[in-house]
């Protein structure tokens, strides 16, 4: 019997999966980002249609369950990509702050 | 002795113009005011004054706002330079004893403390902060001073040259000191006066803003 969720993230899954290899199309993410968000969302088509899967990794790792296990990972990988975005945005912060002393001291040369 | 006065100023159209003049009137005509993005009339008042303005297009933090006028002030061939706040907090005629020990060669920078003499009233609730901001320093940079987050303070060329300040907030204050520490730059502190004006209580530091500062700091020390 297929549940209304698995539809959902099935589609869903798809969604992300075209969204992904448009934006590799147009060249605006790597092969590479390419391959990790078709596996991320590849990953979740499989554990949604066949829940035996997430036991099974929930079984070698000692959870119980294995929706435990989704969520586990899950938290984790959001963490980490949350880290890399802290770390990306300080840098895009201190560029921009080199940028408009640049620009701040540049006008202020010319204009004497 | 080329002495150049650096301001940070964001959203002071009401004190800039009267910190200008009080620096000039004591003689000090080399002064550098970073405009920080302000969306008032500090900018459009401060081009109008005999003196260098610089404009930071976005607000980028007073951090920022020192280093570009610090830059600035070495590639105009500063041999000291004094960061000096645009709230009117600081005053003029002490800067000729903030810079003594630095002109003379005795230390490369001077760290204005208005905790040294007991000429300045530190409101009680201020004075809690600071000193908790003196141990925090202490105990993350070793070295221990009356005062910190003193925007007061003279370096010679050679110390501007070395210290670098890459944080764009308030955090800078503190990144300083830890510069001082690492880089093993000679200093001392010298007693300064703080004019706590209503106007100048009002732009300081809340207490969440100190505690994220301690918090940030605490991040950036982990991630090194």
């Amino acid at each position: 019997m297929v549940q209304l969720i698995q539809i959902i993230v099935v589609l869903f899954a798809i969604f992300a999966i075209s969204m992904a290899f448009l934006r590799f199309r147009d060249r605006k993410i790597k092969f590479s980002g390419l391959v990790l968000w078709a596996g991320v969302w590849a990953a979740a088509i499989v554990v949604i249609l066949l829940p035996g899967t997430s036991f099974f990794f929930a079984n070698i790792l000692g959870i119980q369950r294995g929706a435990d296990f989704v969520v586990y990972i899950s938290i984790i990988v959001l963490f980490y990509l949350m880290f890399r975005l802290y770390v990306k945005i300080d840098n895009v912060e201190k560029n921009v702050t080199k940028l408009v002393r640049e620009v701040a001291i540049d006008r202020e040369r010319k204009r004497k | 002795m080329n002495i150049y006065i650096v301001i940070a100023a964001y959203n002071e159209e009401k004190s800039i113009i009267s910190v200008i003049k009080s620096l000039k009137k004591e003689g000090y005509h080399n002064i550098i005011v970073v405009d920080d993005g302000s969306r008032d009339k500090t900018y459009e008042l401060c081009k109008k004054e005999k003196i260098h303005i610089l404009r930071h297009v976005i607000n980028r933090g007073q951090g920022a706002a020192l280093k570009t006028g610090m830059d600035f002030a070495l590639l105009s061939g500063a041999e000291i330079i004094v960061t000096f706040d645009a709230d009117g907090q600081h005053r003029a005629d002490e800067i000729k004893r903030l810079t003594e020990l630095v002109r003379k060669g005795e230390v490369d920078v001077a760290l204005g403390s208005r905790f040294l003499d007991s000429k300045t009233k530190v409101p009680f609730f201020k004075r809690i902060m600071l000193k908790g901001a003196i141990i925090f320093t202490w105990a993350f940079s070793g070295i221990k001073l009356t005062d910190t987050h003193n925007g007061f303070r003279a370096f010679s060329r050679n110390a501007a040259e070395k210290i670098q300040i890459t944080e764009d907030r308030f955090e800078h204050a503190s990144e300083i000191i830890d510069e001082i520490a690492k880089k093993r730059i000679r200093f001392k502190e010298v007693p300064v006066t703080i004019v706590y004006s209503k106007y100048a209580r009002a732009k300081g530091q809340s207490i969440f803003n100190s505690l994220r500062i301690a918090f940030k700091l605490i991040l950036g020390k982990l991630a090194r």
